[in-house]
């Protein structure tokens, strides 16, 4: 969900037009939810996403659960610490460990951070920058260290491509 | 001094925002999905503007606390999802007798019954012919973006306020829970939009009601006192009320219709949508386009009064366009189409309900069926 609202704001800063739709009601703390984003140079009919360009998936449920919503040879990145090794033929994958390389950088948390920087240099949807801009803007002010790790993990994500 | 602000916020937040910028001063809610986060936005902002937000014991006990905070004058509101608004039925019932103004949301979820809580717009029938006993109306907005989400909700006061009636916010869970950016312009004290209205956005504080509604029970030392009321025993006087209130109904009628058109001059297919479904018609209409089919969209944006005059004019063209109407239910609006038509045009419609939202996919599908 962040990584998705982290994504709509970068593109909002640039101008672009986006919807952000997330997962609600009976979700579970700890269990899985997901978000779908828009992002567009003219007007966005529907928020909800049918078939998508790009899937990013966290863990091994989501991927069964949304495998099949993407495009054909769509961009699939997926968190291989929790989905294990698989192949889609007709998706161009990118798979990385971000889990294991979030606890690397100290805070599992940050294993979405790392899949956004993977995202934005594979397809260049977003600038590098925008993404810097909205993490820092979106820590809460008596957290601001969790700016540097956020960051540190987009930019290892963007390096990983 | 007005300042402008580019923020990402959902439909509900931004109709919180736009509530209290419009000078709403008193909240009454109680909790159910997919509308809580307006709730909660009352819950923390309210407090700070000096207004008043409660979460009731019930949805009843919210919509008669509105219709006693809109007697004495405040700008009230209250919000809640389908079977909630099923429950504040008998308050807005009271609230129209007694011709007092008052805002409420319906961020509709799947029904009937407790339903779902995906997106639907299956209220419509309940929204636009009253929805409680008795003979009355409710206006009714249906904003389609958050950005209209936000700007519809002073334009719901300043229609409340200036007709004496209650005015609805129809949207869905869709709309409700996405995020959007909204361009929010802060005013202080802005006039009212809506044209002769002498209502002024502001503090509502005791002197600015005292002037600005004059019916208001704001105490009655030196004047002689204002009655409030949905209750006439005297014979003869609940008519005189009641065709008092159907004169008011009649001008709103003719006054208030609100749509949006594309494409209108030289289509041969018009669809027919509002709210969000009124997005993914457009999305259709400009798809059909680029293929070359003269493809046009009317979006209702009051669905009462149901803007007839648009459609009376399009069918009485020599060359008379078919209509084609989608919606997130089984066939609501569709009647008041058909009824603006009277049987001069085709009229065809593609509706789902319970969860399931009709696709672009799916209304391309069913129109190069026609």
């Amino acid at each position: 969900m962040l990584l998705g609202k982290v994504l709509a704001e970068a593109a909002m800063k640039e101008d672009k037009f986006i919807t952000w739709l997330p997962s609600y009601g009976a979700e579970v703390r700890g269990g899985t939810a997901h978000c779908m984003v828009v992002v567009s140079d003219s007007e966005i009919g529907s928020a909800y996403v049918s078939k998508a360009d790009a899937l990013i998936i966290m863990n091994a449920p989501s991927l069964n659960r949304f495998k099949a919503r993407l495009k054909k040879n769509g961009l699939l990145i997926a968190n291989s610490s929790l989905t294990g090794d698989f192949s889609e033929k007709n998706a161009r994958v990118s798979a990385c460990p971000f889990s294991d390389m979030a606890c690397a950088l100290g805070n599992i948390k940050v294993a979405n951070m790392i899949a956004l920087g993977c995202f934005a240099a594979l397809t260049g949807i977003v600038q590098p920058q925008s993404l810097r801009e909205v993490i820092r803007e979106i820590a809460p002010a008596d957290k601001r260290e969790l700016v540097t790790v956020n960051l540190a993990a987009l930019e290892q994500g963007i390096k990983l491509m | 001094m007005k300042m402008k602000t580019k923020i990402l916020i959902s439909g509900n937040e931004a109709m919180a925002e736009g509530a209290i910028q419009a000078g709403c001063r008193f909240y009454a809610g109680y909790p159910i999905t997919p509308q809580n986060e307006l709730t909660a936005y009352m819950a923390k902002n309210m407090p700070a503007c000096g207004g008043e937000f409660i979460q009731a014991e019930s949805e009843l006990a919210a919509i008669n606390m509105v219709y006693g905070a809109s007697a004495a004058g405040a700008r009230a509101m209250t919000s809640s999802s389908s079977p909630g608004i099923s429950l504040k039925q008998e308050g807005i019932s009271y609230i129209a007798g007694a011709l007092l103004p008052a805002v409420i949301v319906n961020i509709m979820r799947g029904g009937p019954g407790l339903g779902n809580i995906w997106p639907a717009q299956s209220d419509y029938f309940q929204a636009t012919r009253g929805g409680g006993h008795g003979d009355y109306r409710t206006i009714v907005l249906a904003p389609s973006s958050v950005q209209e989400a936000y700007d519809f909700m002073p334009l719901a006061f300043d229609l409340a306020d200036k007709y004496l009636m209650p005015a609805m916010i129809l949207a869905d869970g869709m709309l409700g829970q996405m995020m959007e950016p909204l361009v929010v312009v802060r005013r202080p004290s802005a006039p009212s939009e809506v044209e002769g209205s002498s209502v002024v956005r502001g503090r509502n504080t005791e002197d600015e009601i005292r002037t600005t509604k004059k019916w208001a029970l704001t105490g009655c030392k030196g004047r002689p006192a204002n009655v409030v009321k949905s209750f006439f025993m005297k014979e003869g006087a609940l008519e005189i009320a009641n065709l008092k209130a159907q004169k008011k109904y009649r001008a709103v009628e003719n006054k208030e219709q609100r749509w949006e058109g594309l494409f209108l001059d030289d289509a041969k297919i018009i669809l027919v949508a509002y709210g969000s479904m009124s997005r993914i018609a457009k999305s259709v209409v400009v798809q059909l386009r680029q293929e070359g089919k003269k493809a046009g969209l009317i979006r209702p944006v009051t669905l009462w009064p149901f803007p007839r005059k648009i459609f009376e004019q399009l069918s009485r063209k020599k060359k008379r366009p078919a209509f084609f109407v989608t919606e997130m239910s089984y066939g609501q609006m569709v009647e008041d189409v058909k009824l603006a038509l009277e049987c001069r045009c085709k009229v065809d419609f593609f509706g789902r309900s319970g969860g399931g939202v009709p696709t672009e996919g799916e209304i391309i599908k069913k129109v190069r069926l026609l």
